[in-house]
């Protein structure tokens, strides 16, 4: 059996996705840009698209700039603001020790060029407190920055709240909501966010394109020089084909998305049950507020790539903190920042799941898992310590 | 970017050869540590300067239970002379090349091997 469980890493095109796309690698070529008929039907479908995307998320069409996917938008969300901030010698930066890394090695590079950051910390249950972001907050403080829902514990943040004292305080407030748009309803008015992130391949969507949602009235400056498009402000011709592949993806993707959260809640909390029967395992981060696909664990003794490899084996892709760290030896900064001790955090392992999950493929991961912890803990010398200690 | 092993890396990890202990061990050996996420723990029987049996416990990634399986029968049957001969680089090319962030784990494989003949020295020192 072949089960994919790593939803938060990617998701699969969905059919109506590529339905959607495949006209424009075809009939519909034209440059958007051109005057012409073939032209003319490009834009309409960027135009389209950018429409039906703001209307999902609550915004209007010319809040939304689409960019090559999330990282890009949370680049350029940053860099602006603190270019914005810098202006009026705004010079702080306030963010989350657990952000995803085109976040914080963003801030890194402003730390660098002159900018002071400070990075709150996340209690053990995955989550930043308000009032903590509050007394963090100076009369320099340019920008705010908090993910809507990490990407390796999925725990939902306080962001309509976080939006509220921001805007009290006259901050700007972004939000990566990469894993949260297309699985939580999203209305950017009602959450008060200033600038928003997501990317089309974590709900079904192509891969290369994402977007930046900016509030109206911000004036955000350049990403790339050259052209018109994205109002003058992210030049180069438009990926239409996935441009039109996202927006359907989202509509699709919030179609029914109650019904579907609660379906894939029941399959979380099933495999949940199941999988913290084993000794010495534990579920990081809040167990409700968190993706309803979503699940972390730790089991002590064992090492977290090993233990991918043994469910590959089986027919299990998951993954073991974020996928972009896999090709590093540290343990994940998210759970470091949640506080487990660093030889625990070592032993992780994320399993993403979502609408396309089903109960069988939950059960198998039930089934095998158990056994494939307790032959690496057979062959793990500090296993071996930790039971002898009782 | 993900990583791909060898064949025959992919191999030791799926099928480790001579995993477990060896109760009457007379050299054991134990490097790395917990924090950084490897550790190695080698069991040598070793009778007439022969390595006769050869036993690992490994807590670690695909890398490490790969290159600890390699070392232990690239050892076996070998004398001490010859066992301490062992390098890491041979253990990499034994598996068809390592990741470069996983050249580390021969490393530990070799200083496994090591620590353990080191310990059979010292307890045959201590004997005489």
């Amino acid at each position: 059996m072949k089960v994919y469980a790593d939803q938060a890493a990617t998701t699969k095109l969905s059919s109506r996705a590529l339905q959607a796309m495949m006209p424009c690698f075809t009939d519909i070529f034209g440059n958007p840009s051109s005057l012409h008929e073939e032209g003319r039907a490009a834009e309409e479908v960027v135009e389209k698209s950018r429409k039906e995307i703001a209307s999902l998320i609550g915004a209007q069409a010319r809040e939304i700039y689409f960019t090559s996917g999330g990282s890009e938008a949370d680049n350029w969300a940053i860099m602006q603001a603190a270019k914005l901030g810098a202006k009026k010698g705004k010079k702080h930066l306030i963010s989350t020790t657990f952000e995803h890394h085109a976040v914080l090695h963003t801030l890194d590079g402003l730390k660098a060029r002159g900018f002071e950051v400070t990075l709150l910390p996340v209690h053990e249950d995955g989550l930043v407190r308000v009032q903590e972001l509050e007394e963090a907050i100076r009369e320099d403080t340019a920008l705010v920055t908090v993910m809507y829902v990490n990407n390796e514990v999925g725990t939902i943040q306080p962001v309509r709240e976080i939006a509220e004292i921001c805007h009290a305080k006259g901050v700007l407030f972004h939000t990566d909501a990469v894993q949260a748009v297309g699985h939580l309803p999203i209305d950017v008015e009602a959450l008060g966010v200033d600038m928003l992130s997501m990317a089309a391949h974590k709900f079904h969507g192509p891969k290369g394109i994402g977007a930046l949602y900016v509030r109206k009235n911000i004036p955000i400056g350049n990403l790339i020089f050259g052209g018109a498009q994205e109002r003058g402000k992210r030049a180069g011709t438009e990926n239409v084909p996935a441009i039109a592949g996202m927006a359907e993806a989202l509509k699709e993707s919030l179609e029914d998305r109650e019904e579907k959260n609660a379906r894939v809640l029941a399959l979380r909390e099933r495999l949940a049950d199941a999988v913290l029967q084993i000794p010495k395992s534990r579920l990081n981060g809040d167990r409700q507020r968190r993706a309803a696909g979503n699940l972390n664990f730790c089991f002590e003794g064992i090492e977290g790539e090993s233990l991918l490899l043994y469910l590959d084996l089986a027919g299990i892709c998951a993954s073991s903190g974020s996928a972009c760290t896999s090709g590093s030896l540290d343990p994940s900064h998210v759970l470091l920042a949640l506080g487990i001790p660093v030889e625990i955090a070592h032993g992780s392992l994320r399993i993403s799941l979502d609408e396309t999950n089903t109960l069988k493929e939950v059960d198998y991961i039930a089934e095998k898992l158990p056994g494939i912890v307790e032959r690496l803990r057979e062959m793990s010398p500090v296993w071996e310590s930790l039971t002898k200690e009782g | 970017m993900a990583m791909t092993y060898s064949e025959k890396v992919r191999d030791h990890f799926a099928n480790p050869r001579n995993v477990g202990k060896l109760d009457d061990a007379n050299g054991i050996g134990e490097v790395g540590n917990a924090v950084c996420g490897d550790i190695m723990k080698m069991y040598l029987k070793i009778e007439n300067g022969v390595i006769e049996d050869v036993k690992f416990n490994t807590f670690g990634c695909g890398a490490a239970i790969a290159t600890s399986s390699m070392a232990t029968e690239m050892i076996k049957g070998k004398t001490i002379e010859e066992a301490e001969q062992l390098t890491n680089k041979a253990v990499v090319e034994a598996l068809d090349g390592l990741p470069p962030v996983k050249v580390h784990c021969s490393v530990l494989a070799e200083e496994a091997v090591k620590a353990a003949l080191e310990d059979y020295r010292r307890r045959q020192e201590n004997q005489a």
